[in-house]
């Protein structure tokens, strides 16, 4: 929202500078996102003070002048103004200015002779200046500051802008008058009345409106009947009617008061109507009455299939449950949001009718949304504006139009009613201080809380207050305790650390996992990545978002390695081959219940040299699945307690199920991507971490009110006694046919072995010369310990011995070289 | 013997032992050699030890001196060389020392992730816990129980990704405020970091999906100075102490009064010190609190969220979002 600095100074006669009054804005009110000078072609004039004028030898209405202009060496300057005054200061072009914005503007000042006399530089006029029409002379600086000052900072001309980030809940603040409010609060200053305001502005004489026509359904005033049918999208609807008007262009102070607010001038009747949209946050429409069938305007829901030509060039259709303005016929206007071409100011128009009414803040949004247009009028209307209010805009506006556009105004009708003020809000003083940490008294908040149109009344530690009617967004105390601590400042409020207590909500319990699985998967030599989690899937078995971003992605992913597979290929494209990937993040299944059902993963992605190359090993062999392997079984403990069990998987790409207690939590697998040849094979890993808890904790406005500790998934390690006795080893080489899976012959050699069994390791599997086709040898190292004494060698060879008579009986396998 | 023929004599030994040194061919050959030079009896130095008697009172210590750094001198080399033929020994030649070591693949945190662990960090040390919640959501938890009212110009700051009617992809992490206070009894100081979603098309600013993390302390008696105070804290840790904060007027639905924090500091971008907002906060609006079941003039608190996508492209200097989400390795490496 953009501000004049001088059109607030009209409203408020503060004597802030700009650059004060924006700190003062950010500060209280809302963040100044810009500040800006609107005559930065003023910048290089500088003031300079004339030390000397004497009759220049050659003219008789020149004189030769010393100008000292703050750098020090005095300059020969000629004048040609009958008012030059030694000793007195006036602005000053230096050689190499280009004249600003004036009757000189562009033009730039050079060192030359004049008469014969030099001229270095230019003392100004108000008019070569763009600052008004004097052209009697130069213009006479009544400021104490340097010479060489800029004239920008030492003379309130040069209005700035200033662009506001006007909060949502703040609709008041749409407009000059808002924020003068504001203005007036801060800095202590008396707000001026707005038709004051708009009378000093014209210049016109006051205008004496004729009373207006009341009525609860319809009025009739000045040849013009207004009937209210839609009650519920405008409360309430107020019109004049002016003849004899002359359109044409504005004055040039209202085309500039508009451009200091970014806005374009039309015409002098549509310009007043934008004026007072700007300075009062009042939308106005202008009709042209002439066009107007039967001279009536009905307030009325739009009808099936009826449509309107809008302002804009573009013919919209219209639905019932958008609120129209229409005549004796068709569609005027559509409330709140675009007029109709049919109807609008033209060149030829004598006689309008203004429009100044409320409408329904959420009608005008919904149609307006429905529409698809954003206008300055609808911006406002669908955030509130203050239906209380209609009546000073209106005769504000009359006042304007009559001033610009000539004119009588002959009706004002009225229809409908303003919704009543807001409701009081009691606030407890004592509440207040124990929010804001700080003792403010009653009779500041009261102070502070007038200041911004709220009235109070006091009884005891209670202050009832009373929002004034465009302040609707305050209902309870906290938005008081808001005002307040705003209007005093935020920075006044203490901020020294006071004793607290810690929270007593135990730490989610994935958290920690997740803190586990970064730090192992960081330690292990991969790169964490936060991918988005859209893919593109089936809608029969994957989560849709309604109003994807992308129509090539718009699902919700089912794993995190599909993100991964892609963030691969990203960097396979980029010719980058070691690619170590995980993210920890949500995946989504669909499900019965409002909600999908959303997992907490763990991805993994192996692709490339399993290290670094080193001159000790300049080929480094790349990942293969038992990496992968290994990997997983190192995450899976640190998310899931219980024994662990890896499952081979179905073939193909799916390597291992693991299990724990025998429920699957992890997946190994070869990873399917677009792969150029020179690519190694990828690996990836899906690991369960938890699903999370969507449903609703209770219901609205109620508390489970849960205590105690939350457990954990994760057991702590426990201490085994370290053995005190030898243990025995052997090894055993065993010969399998195709058909005999390691694993058979582990749970063989374990059921075998007997308790004192320690440890059993594969440590070599063999394929080649020796062997049957087809046939490997695969070694396993065992350990044997009993913890109480040490065994006798006869003992160890015993149980060797049983274990391969049961290997050749159950599985029909032998040591090999036996 | 003169001084100045003894300490012409240690030169002469001291370049003879050191050449003998360096060619000896064996640890045996060595360990003769040892002997030779510096054994307790015949050792060629000692021999020079037992020389100084015969000197002149005032230049035994000169010679003393001397005697002793050549003494120095030969058994460092011995040991030096003792290790280089332990090493031969050992198979292979003597070590290149100014060849490089192993490498391994060094991992990373993800910059964004960087951001959000020095920030739990900051904040476990004042009391606060993790809490999460999920990324797919009711809208009363996203929207109604935060005190947005239905059809308000306020979420208009929500472009949202939907899912079904009344569900949707969370647009910030405030939702884990109201689950967190339905469920626990207060006190309650938790930090929610974790995703959330707009309907925002990718570019060098924006993404549809990033991260954001909430904080949010309920007790009794908590003020809007505790939520200075404690963040101002947490600015002083997190960018420096001498790091300067202020407070300015914010609007938020689900806190009143609600407020920003800026906090001046240097982007690196030559531009030198400025203040820049670094995250929403303010007072739990008494509405939230009574949606989740509290008793709102028992119990009071205060919110703030933060973008650690943001601070950590500023602090990293960090020019394009996209770069957090692509996933390039030559990026992620940076943060090893």
């Amino acid at each position: 929202m953009l501000y004049s600095h001088d059109w607030l100074r009209t409203l408020v006669p503060h004597d802030r500078s700009a650059t004060d009054l924006a700190a003062m804005i950010g500060r209280h009110v809302a963040t100044i996102d810009a500040l800006t000078p609107l005559r930065a072609d003023l910048v290089p004039i500088v003031v300079a003070r004339v030390v000397e004028a004497g009759r220049h030898p050659n003219s008789d209405h020149l004189w030769v002048t010393k100008v000292d202009d703050g750098t020090g060496a005095l300059l020969d300057v000629v004048c040609g103004a009958p008012n030059v005054v030694a000793g007195t200061l006036y602005p000053f072009a230096r050689v190499g200015t280009v004249m600003p914005t004036g009757n000189k503007g562009g033009i730039l000042i050079e060192r030359r002779k004049i008469r014969g006399e030099w001229s270095n530089g230019m003392l100004c006029s108000a008019r070569e200046l763009g600052l008004g029409e004097d052209h009697d002379g130069i213009m006479p600086l009544e400021v104490d500051v340097p010479t060489g000052t800029p004239l920008l900072a030492a003379l309130p001309v040069g209005d700035t802008c200033l662009d506001v980030d006007v909060l949502p809940n703040r609709p008041d603040l749409f407009s000059q008058l808002g924020m003068a409010r504001e203005v007036a609060a801060l800095t202590r200053t008396r707000l001026r009345p707005l038709v004051d305001v708009v009378a000093s502005e014209c210049g016109g004489t006051p205008v004496t409106l004729p009373a207006a026509t009341r009525g609860r359904d319809a009025a009739t005033a000045g040849g013009v009947q207004v009937r209210l049918e839609d009650r519920a999208g405008c409360p309430r609807y107020m019109a004049a009617v002016v003849r004899g008007v002359t359109v044409g262009p504005s004055p040039e102070w209202l085309v500039n008061r508009l451009a200091s607010v970014g806005a374009r001038s039309i015409s002098n009747v549509v310009d007043v109507t934008n004026y007072m949209l700007h300075v009062a946050g009042q939308p106005m429409h202008a009709f042209d009455l002439a066009r107007l069938g039967q001279a009536t305007l009905v307030i009325r829901g739009a009808r099936e299939g009826e449509r309107l030509l809008a302002l804009d060039g573009v013919e919209r259709a219209l639905q019932p449950g958008m609120t129209v303005i229409a005549d004796a016929e068709r569609v005027a206007a559509i409330a709140g949001v675009i007029g109709g071409r049919d109807t609008e100011v033209t060149a030829t128009t004598t006689d309008v009718v203004l429009e100044v009414a409320a409408f329904d803040a959420r009608t005008t949004r919904r149609t307006r949304r429905a529409l698809g247009i954003q206008t300055d009028a609808a911006h406002r209307f669908e955030r509130g504006v203050d239906a209380a209010g209609t009546a000073a805009a209106l005769a504000a506006a009359a006042q304007l139009l009559v001033a610009v556009a000539g004119g009588r105004v002959e009706g004002i009708m009225d229809v409908g009613e303003a919704p009543p003020p807001p409701a009081p809000v009691p606030l407890s003083v004592t509440r207040l201080g124990r929010l804001l940490g700080d003792t403010v008294s009653a009779e500041e908040v009261a102070d502070l809380l007038r200041g911004i149109g709220f009235a109070t009344t006091r009884d005891g530690d209670t202050l009832l207050v009373q929002p004034p009617t465009w302040r609707r967004d305050v209902l309870r105390d906290a938005d008081l305790v808001e005002e307040v601590a705003r209007l005093r400042g935020y920075d006044r409020l203490p901020d020294a650390l006071t004793p607290f207590r810690p929270g007593a909500v135990p730490e989610h319990p994935f958290a920690i996992v997740v803190r586990r699985l970064q730090g192992e998967l960081v330690a292990s030599g991969l790169h964490e990545v936060r991918p988005m989690p859209f893919v593109r899937g089936d809608d029969a078995t994957h989560v849709r978002v309604a109003n994807p971003l992308a129509e090539d992605e718009p699902h919700l992913r089912h794993t995190v390695a599909e993100s991964l597979a892609r963030r691969a290929e990203y960097n396979l494209t980029r010719m980058e081959g070691n690619v170590r990937l995980f993210e920890v993040g949500s995946v989504f299944r669909k499900s019965g219940d409002r909600l999908p059902v959303e997992s907490l993963h763990a991805g993994v992605l192996l692709m490339g040299l399993r290290r670094p190359p080193h001159f000790t090993e300049p080929e480094p062999p790349a990942f293969d699945a038992w990496d992968a392997r290994a990997l997983a079984e190192r995450l899976v403990p640190l998310a899931h307690a219980g024994s662990i069990t890896a499952v081979p998987g179905s073939g193909g790409g799916d390597l291992w199920r693991l299990q724990v207690n025998g429920a699957e939590v992890a997946r190994v697998f070869r990873v399917e991507l677009d792969r150029p040849v020179w690519a190694h094979e990828a690996f990836g890993i899906e690991l369960w971490v938890g699903t999370l808890d969507s449903a609703d904790v209770a219901a609205p406005g109620t508390h489970a009110a849960a205590d105690g500790a939350r457990s954990t998934s994760v057991a702590h390690p426990t201490y085994r006694a370290l053995p005190t006795q030898p243990a025995a080893e052997f090894d055993l080489a065993l010969v399998l046919p195709p058909e005999v899976a390691a694993g058979a012959v582990e749970a063989v050699i374990r059921a075998a072995a007997g308790p004192l069994l320690e440890s059993l390791r594969l440590f070599d599997e063999y394929r080649g010369t020796g062997l049957p086709d087809g046939h490997r040898s695969v070694a396993w190292r065992l350990t044997f310990r009993d913890p109480s004494r040490t065994l006798r060698d006869k003992e160890v060879e015993g149980r060797r011995a049983k274990i391969v008579q049961t290997l050749e009986k159950e599985l029909g396998i032998r040591p090999r070289g036996s | 013997m003169t001084l100045a023929e003894l300490l012409s004599a240690c030169d002469d030994l001291r370049a003879a032992a050191l050449g003998d040194i360096a060619a000896v061919p064996s640890l045996e050959a060595w360990t003769e050699l040892r002997t030779h030079l510096v054994g307790r009896k015949g050792g060629r130095v000692t021999q020079l030890m037992s020389a100084l008697p015969t000197l002149a009172a005032e230049d035994r210590r000169t010679a003393g001196a001397a005697i002793n750094a050549l003494k120095d001198a030969v058994e460092g080399a011995l040991d030096a060389r003792a290790a280089a033929l332990r090493a031969a020994s050992a198979g292979g030649p003597a070590l290149d020392l100014t060849m490089p070591g192993r490498p391994a693949w060094r991992g990373s945190r993800h910059p964004v992730t960087l951001v959000i662990d020095e920030i739990t960090d900051i904040f476990r040390e004042l009391g606060f816990t993790i809490a999460l919640g999920p990324e797919a959501e009711t809208e009363w938890y996203n929207f109604g129980a935060l005190n947005f009212p239905p059809d308000h110009p306020a979420m208009d700051m929500h472009d949202t990704l939907y899912l079904a009617p009344g569900t949707l992809l969370r647009t910030h992490t405030s939702p884990v405020q109201v689950r967190t206070m339905q469920r626990w009894n207060p006190p309650i100081r938790v930090l929610a970091p974790g995703n959330v979603y707009r309907r925002d098309f990718f570019d060098a600013t924006h993404a549809p999906a990033f991260a954001q993390i909430e904080g949010l302390a309920i007790d009794e008696g908590i003020s809007f100075a505790d939520l200075k105070a404690t963040l101002t804290h947490f600015a002083k840790r997190f960018y420096g102490a001498t790091t300067r904060t202020r407070f300015g007027p914010s609007f938020f639905p689900f806190t009143e009064p609600s407020a920003q924090m800026d906090v001046e500091i240097d982007l690196g971008d030559g531009r030198g010190l400025r203040w820049v907002e670094i995250m929403g906060t303010g007072l739990v609006h008494p509405a939230v609190i009574e949606a989740a079941g509290l008793d709102s003039q028992k119990y009071s608190g205060w919110a703030f969220g933060m973008g650690p996508g943001r601070i950590a492209m500023s602090r990293y200097g960090i020019p394009d979002i996209r770069l957090l989400y692509d996933s390039d390795v030559r990026f992620l490496e940076q943060f090893a």
